[in-house]
């Protein structure tokens, strides 16, 4: 069978960002693209020992807090013992979920060829099955970024994060859906493959979803008897302490890990795309939407390492598969490339970016 | 050895399991010590030798998880060099059941893997160990004369077998016949030359001096080191593909093995050479396309996602081979390694284990 498409011609992109016109033409991406090609190339052969050891470290560190943070949380009837061991714990599953997990998974180590640390071998400390997530994130959230209707993380098919998604006075609740998926986030991010928006539409069943349920339900059902059955049982009349402590690590992991998230692709001035618009996109345009589509974070080295460096949103967004301490390194220039091509990099520290997150979801709760 | 098995069994236990879920136990203890795991097999380097000029012998001590080998059988030997882990199978020259794994591994002019092992080999080093394999094996029930010869490298199985046996008190006939380019290269020769009951003959083809047999193995070699073989008589030869061919043309019960050094200069065009998805049993002639795309050509339904390299949906092992990137550019040859395969072309015959 022969399948014939009709390959328009490629044409400009343009997109207002915060009142100003930015414009892209073939050409212009063309020459954009290779240049960021040969950044990427540049950093793949250099990887090596470093980044090896870079990785390594991390785990170390994650384990000896996880282990650490669960020990002082079985002496958890002393306040301090209780504090230290709930940051701790929370730190680590902050650090499993991010700077490890989410990058592992995107295949970032798959070169070193060590299993443990593989894009398909690696499971997380959270609620979401790695295997769900790599389908739904890596391949179509990556691939699809800010596409509004195959992008399934605008709103995470329960909020209205663009004006683009129609109002409907469900919608009048999202300051609270957002809330509620802020604390629950890792249920949330577990449910994500499901597509419950579909169900509801009534485009797919439950039934057809069978597969993708059960999955969740083994690797959901573990976490809960690991946190809040095994561990609290060991501690015997100390159970409460633990129980506590491990909820609230969870909560802490929630919480940070939903702000870094949401400040990723829902800050102002983030552009959403349409259909139409990426049309036979061409390598060098899918480059220029990443880095529209995406909003970086600014703070510290711990600040970037607790971020899963997603505070390099843009650099990871062009380049999902290259070692997250590279996307520090590379952002100067990603930026200077930008600017030569008058793109603008849309950055700044969490609590501006985050208030402007708030803003929209509040402001698209209602029509408009 | 009472608690070493009580330890071994509440490591592996669920409770353990769930407790350490989802990494495993294993990812908790190596941090402890990098040989301490249930699931894979490590060992420790516990001595190094560089025999000769050409060769590094190491002396590995392997953790419980290892599970053995029969002599004359091959080991995956992996070992990380600038981030990367690289695997190679080498045959160990140590007895079966012995204490100590020995490895002898020769180097090769460009051999990433044995030159790295002859330069930075040190006690202390953790390796991997994994998938044992091979039939060139000893039979249960020993031959009553045997006749081992080898080349080079191709010494190590071999000398495992002749330890094994010697360990288990044979008291059959026993030769011995070994090539090596000179007497200075050759492997293991004050050790073959200090054990009785054993006929040892050296052959140097390159730098004589020293040699017992002229020339390359033929009627006369067998016949000094073994005459008159009859049905009672096995031969187990190792070595380069030309004196396994001619151990096979004049002796008769040969078991052998033949080892070919890695293909290391790769064309940088795609060559219609031949492609195996080795778990369908679909073999194709490369068509310079991406591999996902041949596959989907053959009828095959691999996963796949963006179809550009970025979001590793279609990662696959490539178990033999070279392969390009098409994005990159950059050729990639080494064994066992995982390649996005919507991005990467065959360059030359490729399995791939899809």
């Amino acid at each position: 069978m022969t399948v014939t498409t009709i390959t328009p011609a490629p044409k400009a992109l343009q997109k207002t960002v915060g009142g100003k016109t930015v414009t892209m033409t073939p050409e212009q991406a063309e020459a954009f693209g290779r240049e960021l090609d040969a950044l990427k190339e540049r950093i793949i052969a250099d990887l090596g020992e470093r980044d090896a050891s870079y990785i390594r470290r991390i785990i170390k560190a994650q384990r000896a807090l996880e282990v650490g943070g669960r020990a002082l949380l079985f002496g958890g009837i002393f306040p301090p013992f209780w504090l230290a061991g709930t940051a701790m714990l929370g730190l680590s599953k902050i650090i499993d979920n991010m700077e490890i997990g989410h990058n592992v998974m995107h295949g970032q180590y798959d070169w070193m060829g060590d299993p443990a640390i593989s894009s398909r071998g690696f499971e997380w400390d959270t609620a979401c099955p790695g295997d769900q997530w790599r389908h739904s994130h890596n391949y179509m959230h990556h691939t699809y970024t800010n596409i509004v209707g195959m992008d399934r993380d605008i709103g995470y098919g329960i909020l209205r994060m663009s004006k683009d998604q129609r109002w409907r006075p469900y919608f009048l609740g999202n300051p609270i859906y957002a809330f509620l998926l802020m604390v629950l986030f890792q249920y949330g991010v577990a449910l994500h493959e499901l597509e419950t928006e579909r169900i509801r539409a009534g485009e797919i069943t439950l039934a057809d979803k069978r597969e993708i349920l059960e999955g969740i339900w083994r690797k959901t059902k573990r976490q809960t008897l690991k946190d809040y059955v095994a561990f609290p049982l060991l501690a015997g009349p100390f159970a409460p302490w633990v129980f506590a402590g491990n909820l609230t690590a969870n909560l802490i992991r929630n919480i940070w890990s939903y702000m870094i998230i949401f400040c990723g692709h829902f800050p102002e001035d983030v552009q959403e795309f349409s259909i139409e618009e990426t049309k036979a996109e061409t390598r060098g345009m899918w480059y220029f939407r990443q880095i529209l589509g995406s909003a970086n974070l600014t703070g510290g080295k711990l600040f970037h390492i607790l971020s899963g460096n997603l505070s390099f949103q843009i650099e990871h967004h062009l380049f999902p598969d290259i070692p997250a301490h590279r996307h520090a390194e590379i952002s100067e220039e990603v930026r200077d490339i930008c600017r030569r091509y008058g793109v603008p990099y849309n950055t700044g520290p969490l609590p501006k970016q985050f208030a402007t997150v708030v803003r929209k979801i509040v402001k698209l709760a209602l029509p408009g | 050895m009472f608690t070493e098995t009580l330890t071994r069994r509440v490591l592996r236990s669920p409770l353990v399991d769930l407790l350490t879920g989802p990494h495993g136990v294993d990812r908790y203890t190596e941090l402890v010590a990098p040989t301490w795991t249930t699931g894979e097999a490590r060992a420790k380097v516990v001595a190094v030798r560089r025999q000769t000029r050409r060769s590094v012998t190491l002396i590995l001590e392997p953790n419980r998880a290892f599970t053995g080998f029969r002599a004359g059988q091959h080991i995956n030997l992996t070992v990380e060099i600038d981030g990367r882990r690289r695997t190679r199978p080498y045959s160990p020259a140590s007895a079966e059941g012995a204490l100590h794994i020995e490895l002898t591994v020769g180097r090769h002019d460009r051999g990433l893997v044995s030159n790295y092992l002859y330069e930075h080999a040190r006690p202390g080093m953790v390796v991997g160990l994994d998938s044992v394999g091979g039939d060139f094996v000893l039979p249960e029930r020993r031959p009553r004369r045997i006749l081992f010869v080898s080349g080079g490298s191709g010494i190590t199985p071999v000398m495992s077998m002749l330890r094994t046996l010697r360990a288990e008190g044979f008291t059959g006939e026993v030769a011995f016949i070994h090539y090596a380019r000179a007497a200075e290269e050759a492997c293991y020769r004050d050790q073959l030359d200090a054990m009785t009951g054993v006929k040892v003959l050296h052959g140097y083809t390159r730098v004589r001096a020293g040699s017992d047999l002229d020339g390359r193995f033929g009627p006369e070699h067998l016949a000094a080191a073994m005459p008159d073989p009859g049905d009672d008589t096995a031969v187990f030869a190792c070595g380069p593909p030309a004196l396994v061919e001619a151990v096979r043309e004049h002796c008769v019960n040969v078991c052998s093995e033949s080892f070919v050094p890695p293909i290391f200069d790769v064309p940088v065009e795609a060559s219609g050479g031949s492609v195996t998805f080795a778990d369908s049993g679909v073999e194709v002639t490369d068509d310079g396309r991406p591999l996902l795309e041949q596959a989907e050509a053959a009828g095959l339904t691999p996963e796949s996602g963006c179809r550009m390299g970025i979001c590793h949906s279609c990662t696959r092992r490539k178990t033999r081979g070279a392969v390009r990137n098409l994005i990159t550019g950059a050729v990639s040859s080494a064994e066992q390694e995982d390649v996005q395969i919507c991005v990467s072309a065959p360059v030359g015959d490729v399995d791939i284990a899809l």
